[in-house]
């Protein structure tokens, strides 16, 4: 595969790795509201979710995959896991590399999440309220098609849905039976 | 035949103990199990379990006794004070038991109002150096929950005295994943004895069933709350005589078990035993030998509804029916007791008792809804009266006047 | 070769950590319900509902799913 190719095709997997993990942590929220919605139970709330996840996860390993074995990127394995060391655009890119390790201990301690136990499962869990904004900066700051209209819809569709979602989930009748319950604990 | 086994000793310190009953014995394993199994000891923290099945059970590696005098009920003091006058006696049963199960972990849970004699008590046994022990004190909170199984062994663990979700038996896994015991400290006394005095020797007193004496706690608003060992099966008028209460106020009923127990109306009294088949058949169980009294001048339904306040507000919160459900039963109940009375509350009551029983991780709940169904039994001429906006404890006075 | 005997489930909840999310009450209709704060109500007024061997499936995917890690099949004794 030519370097032109790896490039674009590599980029354009990083970018709907940003739709798809935006898009799960918009079903992770509802999931958490115990609420289902129009054409999805609660158990297929939590199935998408994890699925957008997953998907999200591959787009983000062939993202990094194929840029690795592009030569104009210049990545070495080292920029996997440790940040701020690359060469084209060391902060930007560096985000990138601190959200993928953040997405690998997510994926990883949910998939293990029985013999973690709840707490420490959720702690860990928390941290993709941090993982996604960290991922948006690294698409608007070292993608290459910022300038481009697409693009720029693109991540302000992902920014208004993530934004609009914790709106939503900081709300007090954002559970499904937030009222029932507020009303015996008062 | 003096039926003052655990308060035979005058005083409560070691060398009145000695005295009276001598050297510490020691049992195997087997022999204990077979001594209290034909003495028939159950349980005196509630549950009335067989002691000796309970201590055969404990199998595996490890094993952990613990003697939990945590008491809990607030109209219970049978284990402060059998602290108090008989510390040595809990101590002795509590090392029988842990020698014969070669258990090295040993506690005593107690809350802060023993924890003084508990500490005398051991230091004493400490100076004799024959009898030095391995007991190791733990403060428990006085809270309602705090003596319930799990609840102890969690306090143990170092974290909070609150129940705990259970997959397994505490005999098998308790703390730290140990094989464990934990019992009541009347019956650890009473164990004490039986290892000195033999299975007939226990057997010789109360009922046949379910024999020896228990520690029984009388208490009522006309009356002071008094601690007395009784023989088991004995019926509830003797008992409350025996407790010599000034009753300027005749019986209208009887609460049996505590606040997890059952109402029972006076004039069954004279009927009703202090044992498992002697109180079967009014829905009640003698419990941790808990008995409240209330007068005919008093509201049953009141108190009832006091009583729920209370049980919601020491709910652990950790389980939602329990935490919701309780304190809507209160305000339900006083509504029953305090406001406006028609079917629909009686129904909604009648529901909510329903739906807390049996879910939650502990026996909260569930006897919150024992004690709930047993007030509206046995109430149920008052539920009437108050329907009508009178009370029946006092024809004169409105619903709301009487508490 | 005939099939082994299926050991008889039972499904446990784990109050303590139960939120009444409502994924299991979608999965197990026929066990359960849920009462007025979103909580499961075991429709045979048990603890622990008895998993019919035909529902076990569902049972699994409901122990799963649940957010909360509430839910563990235990053996029927």
């Amino acid at each position: 595969m030519t370097s032109e190719a790896l490039w674009a095709i590599g980029r354009g997997c990083g970018i709907t790795a940003l739709g798809f993990l935006t898009l799960s942590l918009a079903l992770g929220i509802v999931t958490r509201s115990g609420r289902p919605l129009p054409a999805l139970p609660r158990f297929a709330v939590a199935d998408v979710h994890r699925f957008t996840a997953l998907a999200g996860t591959l787009l983000v390993a062939l993202h990094v995959g194929l840029l690795f074995a592009d030569p104009y990127a210049q990545l070495r394995m080292i920029d996997f896991v440790v940040p701020f060391l690359g060469a084209y655009r060391p902060l930007w890119q560096g985000l990138g590399t601190l959200a993928v390790d953040l997405l690998l201990v997510v994926v990883v301690s949910s998939v293990l999440r029985r013999h973690l136990g709840l707490r420490a499962f959720r702690v860990v869990h928390w941290t993709s309220y941090a993982l996604w904004p960290i991922a948006l900066a690294h698409a608007l700051g070292n993608g290459t098609d910022t300038g481009q209209l697409w693009f720029q819809v693109f991540a302000g569709g992902c920014a208004l849905a993530a934004c609009a979602a914790l709106a939503w989930r900081v709300r007090s009748e954002f559970t499904e039976y937030a009222c029932a319950r507020t009303a015996v604990d008062a | 035949m003096t039926t003052q086994r655990l308060f035979a000793t005058t005083g409560s310190c070691f060398t009145d103990h000695y005295e009276h009953f001598g050297e510490l014995p020691h049992l195997t394993r087997g022999d204990l199990v077979r001594r209290l199994n034909e003495a028939g000891l159950t349980g005196r923290g509630g549950a009335g379990f067989p002691t000796g099945r309970k201590i055969d059970s404990v199998r595996g590696r490890r094993p952990v006794v613990i003697g939990n005098g945590a008491e809990g009920e607030p109209l219970s003091a049978k284990d402060v004070t059998l602290l108090a006058r008989a510390p040595h006696l809990v101590v002795d049963g509590l090392t029988i038991v842990a020698n014969a199960l070669a258990a090295q972990s040993v506690y005593l849970y107690v809350p802060a109002q023993a924890s003084g004699d508990v500490q005398i008590a051991l230091r004493e046994r400490g100076e004799a150096a024959a009898n030095r022990s391995r007991i190791t004190v733990v403060e428990a909170p006085d809270d309602f929950l705090a003596g319930e199984e799990s609840a102890v062994v969690s306090r143990i663990e170092g974290g909070p005295a609150l129940p705990r979700d259970q997959t397994a038996l505490t005999t098998r896994s308790g703390v730290r994943g140990r094989p464990t015991l934990v019992s009541n400290v009347e019956t650890f006394a009473h164990v004490a004895l039986i290892g000195r005095y033999g299975a007939d020797w226990f057997r010789d007193v109360g009922d046949t069933a379910h024999p020896g004496t228990m520690l029984a706690t009388v208490s009522g608003t006309f009356t002071p709350t008094t601690v007395l060992e009784i023989p088991t099966g004995i019926s509830l008028r003797d008992i409350v005589s025996r407790s010599n209460t000034a009753t300027p106020q005749r019986l209208q009923a009887v609460l049996v078990g505590g606040y997890h127990g059952s109402w029972i109306p006076a004039n069954v009294i004279g009927q009703s035993r202090m044992s498992p088949s002697g109180l079967a058949e009014f829905g009640a169980a003698p419990g941790a030998g808990v008995l409240h009294l209330l007068g005919e001048q008093e509201c049953g339904l009141a108190r009832t509804a006091d009583v729920a306040a209370y049980l919601a507000d020491q709910s652990a919160r950790q389980c939602g029916p329990c935490r919701y459900g309780l304190p809507r039963l209160s305000t339900l109940l006083d509504e029953l007791a305090f406001g406006r009375v028609d079917d629909h509350l009686i129904d909604e009551v009648h529901r909510m008792v329903g739906l807390v029983d049996g879910r939650g991780s502990c026996r909260h709940p569930d006897g919150a809804a024992r004690f709930v169904r047993s007030a509206l039994a046995v109430f149920e001429a008052d539920i009437a009266a108050h329907r009508d906006g009178c009370c029946a404890a006092v024809p004169t006075a409105s619903v709301g006047e009487v508490r | 070769m005939s099939p082994k005997p299926v050991a008889a489930l039972r499904l446990h909840i784990d109050w303590t950590r139960c939120d009444g999310r409502g994924l299991c009450t979608e999965l197990l209709p026929q066990l359960l319900s849920r009462d007025q704060w979103g909580f499961p109500l075991t429709l045979d007024n048990s603890r622990d509902p008895s998993v019919p061997s035909r529902m076990i499936k569902h049972a699994r995917r409901a122990v799963v799913r649940c957010p909360r890690l509430a839910l563990t099949l235990i053996e029927d004794t």
